[in-house]
């Protein structure tokens, strides 16, 4: 982690800034896809020393913000069951279903655990044979690999006990969905670098084509961001449409061959809700019918739940960059991490919470 | 995709049970405190808010303090439960401003804990107590049923004797203050969490469990009655005790993400895991609000002590924005630093 000043240092972060402003001539909206990203530029307040002309507007990009209300329920109708031991990323256990989330489940005697890896479940699964063990497989093309390597792994040594509650979701859907869409102001994109780590950046070609819009594939420090914009910015500026790199310390073009071939081994594609968004055709993976197996919502038959949310917030609005968290009327009032009443709120990198918990004065 | 469909969950406002979140250091254990136990037990030497409390028999000026350990692992990279059971309570009669001289302790033990453990843990205390000059003068053991306690809980409580007659508690806090910090973030809040994650780094990281006597009192000679409040950041971290700070006190206070020292290897830990190390927490630093006239006095003091070699002032108190803290980011820009609403938790990507 020791080049990690050198995208953090303010000297570089100026230089770039001022590049910038000497490359703009009009206003631009710019979209980061990852709420990683969003939680960086508003933590760091990078939208604070942009030119004004640039916009920069939050996307869908937070596994957490954008998992739906019903499976949420699942997991915890699953985590309330005494012979389950629930497996899960931290994020998620704070995250309200309709009437309880993961740690009041907990607190009521569920056994639910805190992991880091999904391998993890896997080695509790094997030392608690009496045990159903699951895991809540939330995330982008980042995550998938290791929740497939876990499938895989527990499909090869024969455990009997370990399933997965998939809500994977994936992102070149998405921007396609967002840019078709009547409403759309999204000129440019910053890709998720993380993702692209994985899936590299051969998918979004032809997205950048036939939109026309620059996508530029883009880390997560601040120098980072700067050099994303810039790099948007040029290519707005001289009318391009191009897919870039600025992640080249960690990307290729091509990503990671081998993970993706554990995720086609183990998932295919399928279409997926987004909360706050909808449904959105083939932007989801699920388990490949011979691992059925090992899908928690066959094993636990989970029916189709059907969950009715009060449409007092515009956190959809939000995830398309339409709106920003303060523009909405709920922001920081009814509304907060503590009594979060949308997605965006919801996540801790959600866009509501990221302005809510480092920027709310200003809107105030 | 379609029309969007709006989508909003029910707010979860309130909890019927205790959850993790309650102790967490954050919004949801303050409004815990003072919803139940501020409304219940009120008094003045409660009501100040401050780590302990100071009270005056027959002339003599006396600080209390208890707190309970129940860390998990009970052994970590550069300590465990026992020693931090004493420099814990010893630290926070301290930031009073008091010279520790008792404690009481309480073990609970769960049925089946090891003796060899239980022999491990209770010399460190001996050695701790001897390094941090008190004397453990009482105590209690309760053993429960398997399953009922996890391995060992230590209570202890703390007693001391202030030795001047001014006040160091949040309450006197001043605008145009500066904030000073003993040294760098997170170390204990890492050194824990990657043995209980068994998770691995090239550096390995260490808790920095520490008594803090003598930095008090340097700190005091330095800056006599210019010290205002004093505070150990421990479970919230900086940020829970800079918030903390500016609510009691009513003021703002800004500190300067540059000015904050972060060993490479924490920070490093932290990006990997999503976590923010103004919240992480520490058992051997301390935070001094000190009147800007003796801000450099005191800097200069707490950098002569081992224990406060990388010391910086790395912020101001402020009039305005009553109980707001911010910070300038590296960038230049400013942003919020607030509670966190419950655990800080470790990211998903
Ligand atoms: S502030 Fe809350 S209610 Fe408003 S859009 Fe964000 S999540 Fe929805």
């Amino acid at each position: 982690m020791k080049y990690l000043d050198e995208y953090r240092n303010p000297e570089i972060a100026r230089h770039l800034v001022q590049e910038i402003r000497g490359l703009t001539t009009r206003p631009w909206v710019i979209m980061e896809v990852c709420g990683g990203q969003t939680h960086s530029i508003i933590k760091n307040g990078i939208d604070q020393i942009l030119p004004k002309e640039i916009e920069l507007v939050h996307g869908p990009g937070c596994p957490v913000c954008v998992t739906p209300l019903e499976q949420i329920d699942k997991a915890l109708a699953i985590a309330s069951r005494p012979e389950v031991i629930f497996t899960s990323f931290g994020d998620m256990l704070r995250v309200p279903g309709s009437r309880q989330d993961l740690f009041m489940v907990k607190s009521a005697g569920g056994d639910v655990r805190v992991v880091y890896s999904p391998l993890d479940a896997v080695k509790i699964a094997r030392e608690n044979p009496h045990k159903q063990v699951v895991f809540f497989a939330v995330g982008f093309e980042t995550t998938a690999p290791n929740n497939a390597m876990a499938v895989w792994q527990a499909h090869r040594e024969g455990l009997r006990n370990f399933s997965i509650l998939v809500s994977h979701v994936l992102v070149p859907p998405a921007m396609r969905a967002l840019l078709a869409s009547p409403h759309n102001r999204v000129q440019g994109y910053l890709a998720a670098g993380h993702v692209c780590t994985v899936m590299g950046w051969e998918e979004y070609e032809p997205i950048a084509a036939q939109y026309r819009v620059p996508i530029v594939v883009t880390g997560f420090e601040p120098v980072d961001i700067l050099e994303g914009v810039l790099l948007t910015v040029r290519q707005l500026e001289r009318g391009e449409a191009r897919v870039e790199n600025q992640y080249a310390r960690v990307v290729r073009r091509e990503g990671n061959r081998p993970a993706q071939e554990l995720i086609r081994k183990v998932f295919e594609i399928a279409p997926r809700k987004w909360r706050g968004i909808g449904e959105i055709p083939a932007s989801g993976l699920r388990l490949r019918p011979e691992f059925r197996d090992y899908d928690a919502e066959t094993i636990f038959a989970l029916g189709e739940l059907h969950v009715e949310e009060p449409a007092i917030c515009i956190s959809g609005l939000v995830l398309q960059g339409l709106k920003k968290p303060n523009e909405c009327a709920a922001f920081g009032k009814q509304c907060t991490p503590q009594t979060p009443l949308g997605a965006t709120m919801v996540s801790s990198e959600g866009a509501c919470a990221a302005y809510f918990a480092y920027q709310r004065r200003r809107v105030e | 995709m379609s029309e969007f469909s709006l989508q909003c969950p029910l707010p979860i406002t309130q909890h019927d049970t205790i959850q993790l979140g309650h102790g967490s250091g954050g919004k949801m254990m303050n409004d815990l405190i003072g919803k139940l136990f501020l409304w219940a037990f009120d008094n003045p030497y409660l009501n100040k808010l401050d780590d302990q409390a100071v009270v005056e028999i027959n002339g003599v000026r006396l600080a209390i303090s208890t707190d309970s350990f129940v860390v998990d692992p009970i052994f970590f990279p550069g300590g465990n439960i026992g020693e931090l059971a004493v420099y814990g309570t010893v630290n926070d009669v301290c930031m009073s401003g008091g010279r520790p001289l008792f404690l009481a302790a309480s073990v609970i033990l769960e049925e089946g804990f090891p003796l060899a453990d239980l022999r491990q843990v209770v010399e460190s205390m001996a050695a701790a107590a001897r390094r941090a000059g008190v004397l453990i003068v009482t105590g209690d053991t309760k053993v429960v049923n398997k399953g009922k306690g996890d391995k060992i809980f230590i209570n202890t409580t703390g007693l001391g004797v202030l030795e001047h007659p001014w006040q160091i508690s949040a309450g006197q806090i001043q605008p145009g203050d500066a904030v000073l910090l003993s040294g760098s973030l997170g170390d204990h809040g890492i050194a824990i969490l990657s043995r209980r994650e068994g998770l691995a780094f090239e550096t390995p990281i260490t808790s920095d469990t520490a008594p803090l006597h003598e930095l008090v009192a340097a700190v005091l000679q330095a800056g006599g009655q210019a010290v205002h409040a004093l505070r150990d950041p421990t479970r919230g971290g900086l940020a829970a005790t800079l918030n903390e700070f500016a609510a009691t006190a009513r003021v703002g206070i800004r500190v300067r993400e540059d000015r904050i020292p972060v060993k490479p290897a924490v920070a490093g830990a932290c990006e990997i895991l999503g976590l923010d190390p103004l919240y992480i927490a520490n058992e051997g630093k301390l935070v001094a609000v000190v009147a800007a006239a003796k801000a450099e006095a005191v800097l200069h003091a707490l950098q002569a002590h081992p224990l406060g070699r990388e010391a910086a002032l790395i912020g101001e108190v402020m009039a305005g924005s009553p109980g707001l803290v911010t910070m300038q980011t590296r960038l230049g820009a400013w942003r919020i630093v607030d509670l966190l609403v419950g655990e800080q938790l470790p990211r998903i990507c």
